[in-house]
């Protein structure tokens, strides 16, 4: 093994290969990196949800900001007002709880309002989507300033695996990655799952599709296309939301403007990825956030060996450039990998085409 | 002449309606900010007492007109940046990161240049920055034509990267000695100071400009029909013997390059480049575009009435205790009128109105290969 | 018979329906019987339509009432339709490409295996065993977009038959289908018939109608004009009540005088956007002062060679010559330039820009050139002046030329792209379905203008799926059948209409498959009413 780390550059990728290898497998990293997917999954859901009805809808980023700021706020208020005591299982207190609800119901509220402007105004969707990002950029920023909070509601606490079970051989890693999580990590594997199923085996998977592919087919066999168009985009707010709440009741227990940092917009790349499938979006959300979680683990656990020195000489030398670099790495893959992938995975063929029925004379 | 919608008036209703209604929303928002904020108090004048403010601070005197026109100054270039994208069919949502590009470079070019005469230093800064825009632009212009990556996830993701490389560079590499913050050496001469007692600076000149000469590009050359046929029909253009490709990515090189300069100008003002640069010149742009119609002349007014909020915003923060943040939510809150047009005119009993022109074309190249 | 004494299974009566300016249906009657074939015969825009979308629950009358069997019934949209038993195959095919055949045929109308999901199986077998009883088997899994067109409309109709419809309606079926799947199309109609299914068949070709129904109701400006017995009635009869006036069915083209080719294509290869061989192999050539047609079903790769000879598509093999220069791998602008003129097939898409003004237009391919530019500095006061004499030139009616070219109708819309198109020298002028979906008056006017042109020493390509047209104005004949061109015929002596249509179905003289030998379907006509 050690002869072929000594091939020059080829040596230097075997060694970043075994190294990844082993730090997944054994750097406890794996939760992390579903951590970080678990946003980027669940707005790659509110996608799915939009686009295979016929919706694009870029506004997933504003949504998630808003019903984070909701999540954070509410939490908050019922935290100071109903004291609790936190429950064994994931540390959940009624405001913690309150505070979910009330970010997939912000979810909605926003979706309602792409929804009207998409389908009944019949506005533009990628405008209607961007000043949904803007609003709610303003709106968050002006109420955070406006109150600002010095107290927190704390945040979800991540299931405690067995030792024993983490520890298997080969396989302890993935029982750590789906289960030394919170309870939105949790829900979201099953979400994908389940809409997954519902989408290609369901009624209503089959209805989705149709709408979203050619609306004035389903309407000609007596689907309410605006309806079920409707019902599709407030049901991905409450992914949207969820996502938002992930945000500041599981990961960080704060509210910060702009947290969501491109994170909606990261979630449509993975959803193209995934070829508006929610488990191929899954799976890109975990390519595209594992790159960052990579730079988490070689800052706890940096490399030995050449490649070691390597990095370690970078980071003395450049150490913010080497620090943003592993902050950048998921813009630039949803770069590469959009650029890459357009055009071979082709989008629902009404996306983006409002519906109207016609008047024939 | 030809393309533009007949009336004058048809167009600047919606708009100055949207605004209108934008300030009664903003309204009762202040009065409950009223209610939550410092003073906990209800008050039915206090946004009547913070639009008092906000127009004296932009208008109140001489000091603050010139505020505002500098304000707007960059506004107008960022306008452009979006506002000429929508012709091509191009939704520019990156002008923060050619922004911040523009500026980076410019502040290169001004050290560089720091010790030459002011006649050779500030345009060659200025250029550099619209230069590096350009190219800002090109990249998602290039991706869109030949991959198909749609522009609007591509330069949001180049805004995230550009102030990662660039925040980096002026910590790593650029970094000024004897600063308690990062940020690069001084631009010398490349500075743009303030005309006599004024915030005023040359730059004006420059993105003032700029309106009339995109008008023309635009309306009277046979490249702005090109662009605007490729925006409102990829596919016939093609057909026409045009190029599609190349229009968009000469569109985005464009449209960068207004981004560009808006940063070259506020970096040049500032005389330095601070590795923690925020500006929401960048996506005022957007609101800025959109509410101008796309148009460079409803661009000029609608900076200069963005610009006026923003110079007037601090004064209002001070006398009425009002976050200038309050300006965001009223320009998103005019985007939601702007977009539901239909509602706006239906509650002032409009007739219905003209095309949209290359809007449909940026959902419609969403997800799919371009022609040509 | 039984069929004659049976109460109607539909009645129509005094249906009317206004529309800004236009009565689309005036007080029309009409009744259907169990087990009948009901041909509604008229032009495009005369109605036909909107009284079947009234049926169908997608347009509401303002006077008149429908009887189901008697019942008097309100229909309120295409749900309620299904329910009450009417199905519709629309002209444009209501498929969806990417489902699969069942998902196609149960959607709207699930099985289902319990409140949430589908039951497949179930529907599998539903659909196979309602194939076999009509004979027409397809498998349920594949998708509808390998399927060809013939074959997506029996989906349709498995569509419709898996509602329980007893009423069936036809929405110019046999618009996109060779003569061959035409007659297969039709035994399908008679067995359907046979079984006591009433259908309803809306057309505007008249010996379509004479051959296959049982009477043959008329409507011209929104009004019933007539209702005929095939055995009764002749096409010169339903013409005469279709139009109004005695037409004249064939326009006089005159005599060409064909010289040296203006457009050479040798060995030409052509790939889909998803990279398949649309065109393998294709040579012909184009001689100046002749039109020669393509004909074909549609979808057999007369698509991708437009695009190829015009400059929308790259080759990937062969030559395409314009006047003797290789010109293979020039882009759009050149080749016009060099005196290529087109007529793109989807006007909306390729041929205007909507949003811009019918002046903005008609200069759309000529903008760059004097007198409408100077530099790179358009020359408004020239677009204007030409614009104006175009419109009268053309007879383009338009209040103005300012408006923008959609709010036009869609023949003053494809007067724009041929006045465009002709009015400068050209070489060869490629017309793509130059008349589809236009009224008579508008095909005329095409007809004759491309007529002129031909007169004038240009060479036409023209390509079109109506095979009237392409025998109407060819003066040779082109059969394309899967990306290649099976036979070469003159187009002079009136041409064997049933021989193009057996090569354009299977591209050779012998039928390949047992169901389209016409002898059995002779034997089937005997034994239906």
């Amino acid at each position: 093994m050690d002869l072929l780390f000594d091939i020059p550059v080829l040596g230097f990728i075997l060694q970043f290969l075994v190294y990844l290898v082993n730090v997944i497998v054994n750097g406890h990293i794996a939760p992390i990196i579903l951590g970080l997917a678990t946003p980027i999954a669940l707005g790659a859901l509110c996608g799915v949800m939009n686009e295979r009805s016929g919706i694009v809808n870029i506004g997933i980023e504003g949504m998630m900001l808003f019903s984070a700021y909701i999540a954070f706020m509410t939490a908050l208020l019922v935290h100071q007002s109903f004291p609790a005591e936190r429950s064994v299982l994931f540390g959940m207190t009624p405001a913690l709880i309150m505070g979910v609800i009330a970010a997939m119901a912000a979810g909605v509220l926003i979706s309602l309002l792409h929804a009207w402007l998409s389908i009944s105004v019949r506005a533009d969707q990628i405008i209607s989507g961007t000043i949904i990002n803007i609003t709610a950029l303003g709106l968050t920023s002006y109420l955070n300033r406006l109150i600002k909070p010095f107290d927190s509601a704390g945040t979800f606490k991540s299931f405690q695996p067995p030792a024993a079970l983490v520890n298997l051989p080969g396989v302890g890693w993935l029982i750590e990655m789906f289960t030394a999580v919170g309870p939105i990590v949790m829900s979201t594997i099953i979400f994908v799952i389940i809409v997954q199923v519902l989408l290609f085996r369901s009624r209503w998977g089959l209805r989705t599709r149709a709408i979203g592919e050619h609306p004035k087919a389903a309407d000609t066999v007596g689907i309410n296309v605006i309806q079920l168009r409707y019902r599709n985009v407030l049901l991905g707010g409450i992914f949207a939301g969820l996502a938002g709440a992930y945000l500041t009741l599981e990961a960080t227990g704060s509210f910060q403007n702009n947290m969501t940092a491109g994170r909606g917009f990261i979630a449509l790349a993975a959803m193209i990825f995934g070829r508006w499938t929610p488990l191929g979006a899954f799976g890109g959300a975990l390519l595209f956030m594992g790159s960052q979680a990579i730079g988490v683990a070689i800052r706890l656990a940096p490399p030995a060996g050449d490649l070691g020195t390597f990095l370690g000489g970078i980071q003395q030398a450049y150490p913010s450039m080497y620090n943003n670099f592993f902050t950048g790495l998921p813009y630039l893959l949803t770069i590469i990998v959009l650029a890459g992938v357009v055009g071979r995975s082709v989008p629902p063929a009404a996306d983006g085409r409002p519906y109207e029925k016609e008047s024939s004379t | 002449m030809m393309s533009r919608p007949r009336s004058y008036l048809g167009r600047v209703v919606v708009p100055a309606l949207s605004i209108l209604l934008a300030l009664l929303v903003a309204y009762v928002l202040i009065i409950v900010s009223g209610l939550i904020g410092t003073e906990k108090k209800f008050d039915l004048l206090l946004p009547l007492v913070a639009y008092r403010s906000l127009l004296v601070g932009a208008f109140g005197n001489f000091k603050g007109i010139s505020n505002m026109i500098v304000a707007a100054t960059p506004l107008m270039l960022t306008g452009l940046a979006v506002g000429v994208g929508l012709k091509a069919g191009l939704f520019n949502i990156g002008a923060t990161g050619q922004v911040l590009m523009g500026g980076f470079a410019a502040a290169l070019v001004g050290v560089a240049v720091a010790d030459t005469s002011p006649t050779f230093a500030i345009p060659a800064a200025l250029l550099g920055g619209m230069l590096a825009g350009g190219l800002a632009g090109f990249i998602p212009g290039f991706l869109k034509a030949y991959t198909g990556a749609h522009e609007v996830v591509t330069t949001i993701m180049l805004n995230a990267l550009i102030q990662l490389a660039v925040s980096g560079l002026v910590n790593d590499v650029f970094r000024a000695p004897g600063f308690s913050f990062a940020r690069t050496s001084s631009m010398g001469n490349a500075t743009l100071e303030g005309l006599g007692a004024t915030t005023l600076h040359l730059g004006v000149l420059f993105a003032v400009v700029c309106i009339p000469l995109s008008y023309w590009l635009l309306w009277r050359t046979t490249v702005g029909f090109e662009i605007r046929a490729v925006g409102a029909n990829p596919t016939a253009a093609l057909y026409a013997g045009m190029k599609p490709r190349r229009m968009m990515i000469l569109t985005m090189s464009l449209c960068g390059a207004f981004a560009g300069l808006a940063g070259a100008i506020e970096i040049q003002r500032l005389g330095y480049y601070p590795a923690v640069f925020g500006t929401s010149i960048g996506f005022d742009g957007i609101t800025v575009a959109l509410l101008g119609q796309s148009n460079p002349i409803g661009i000029m007014f609608s900076a200069l009435l963005l610009g006026a909020m923003r110079a007037g915003a601090p004064l209002m923060q001070i006398q009425a205790r009002v976050p200038v943040e309050i300006i965001d939510v009223i320009q998103g809150v005019i985007l939601i009128f702007l977009a539901a047009e239909i509602v706006v005119r239906r509650i002032f009993r409009l007739r219905t109105p003209a095309d949209t022109g290359g809007l449909q074309t940026i959902t419609r190249t969403y997800g799919e290969k371009v022609v040509g | 018979m039984s069929v004659e004494q049976s109460p109607p299974r539909l009645q129509m009566r005094g249906i009317t329906k206004r529309y800004p300016g236009v009565i689309a249906n005036n007080h029309i009657d009409l009744d259907i019987k169990p087990g009948e074939i009901h041909a509604l015969l008229g032009e495009n825009g005369a109605g036909k339509t909107t009284l079947m979308n009234i049926l169908f629950g997608l347009a509401r009358p303002d006077e008149g009432e429908i009887l189901l069997d008697g019942e008097p019934v309100q229909i309120t949209d295409p749900a309620d339709a299904i329910s009450r038993g009417i199905g519709m195959v629309h002209q444009h095919f209501m498929l969806i490409p990417v489902l699969t055949v069942a998902e196609n045929i149960l959607l709207g109308a699930e099985t289902m295996a319990n409140p949430i999901f589908l039951d497949r199986r179930e529907a599998r077998r539903r659909i196979i065993e309602l194939g076999k009883r009509f004979g027409f088997e397809v498998d349920p899994d594949v998708k509808v977009e390998t399927l060809s067109v013939g074959w997506q409309q029996r989906v349709e109709i498995l569509k419709a038959l898996y509602r329980n419809a007893r009423i069936l309606v036809l929405d110019e079926p046999t618009a996109v289908l060779t003569p061959q799947e035409t007659v297969e199309i039709f035994s399908v109609l008679r067995r359907l018939a046979a079984e006591g299914h009433s259908i309803i068949f809306i057309s505007h070709k008249l010996y379509e109608v004479l051959e296959i129904a049982d009477r043959i109701t008329v409507i011209r400006r929104g009004e019933v004009v007539g209702t005929r017995e095939p055995s009764k009635t002749n096409e010169e009869d339903l013409a005469a009540l279709m139009v109004g006036r005695e037409v004249q069915l064939a326009v006089d083209r005159g005599i060409s005088h064909p010289a040296e080719p203006v457009l050479t294509v040798e060995n030409l290869r052509v790939k889909s956007d998803r990279g398949q061989e649309e065109v393998r192999g294709v040579s012909f050539s184009v001689r100046a002062g002749e039109i020669l047609g393509i004909a074909g079903v549609a979808g057999n790769g007369q698509d991708e060679l437009v695009e190829a000879i015009t400059g929308l598509r790259r080759t990937s093999g062969g030559t395409v010559q314009l006047a003797g220069q290789d010109i293979t791998n020039w882009d759009v602008r050149n080749r016009r330039e060099h005196g290529l003129g087109y007529v793109p097939g989807d006007r909306q898409k390729y041929g205007l820009v909507l949003g811009f003004p019918i002046s903005d237009n008609l200069v759309l391919t000529r903008y760059y050139h004097r007198p409408f530019a100077r530099g790179v500095q358009r020359e408004d006061a020239a677009i204007e002046k030409w614009a104006q004499e175009k419109i009268k030139e053309f007879d383009i009616r338009t209040p103005s030329w300012t408006v923008p070219a959609g709010t036009l109708s869609g023949g003053n819309q494809q007067k724009v792209i041929v006045a465009r198109e002709l009015s400068r020298d050209l070489k060869l002028l490629v017309l793509d379905q130059p008349t589809r979906g236009l009224d008579v008056g508008s095909i005329e006017f095409i007809h004759k203008q491309a007529i002129h042109k031909r007169d004038a020493g240009t060479g036409i390509l023209l390509v079109s799926a109506e095979l009237d047209e392409i025998l109407e104005l060819s003066d040779r004949i082109a059969v394309m059948y899967r990306g290649e061109i099976v036979a070469l015929v003159d187009g002079r002596p009136a041409a064997n209409k049933e021989e193009i249509g057996l090569l354009m179905a299977t591209g050779g003289r012998t039928p390949v498959s047992a169901t389209a030998d016409p002898s059995l379907e002779e034997k089937h006509h005997d034994v239906t009413p």
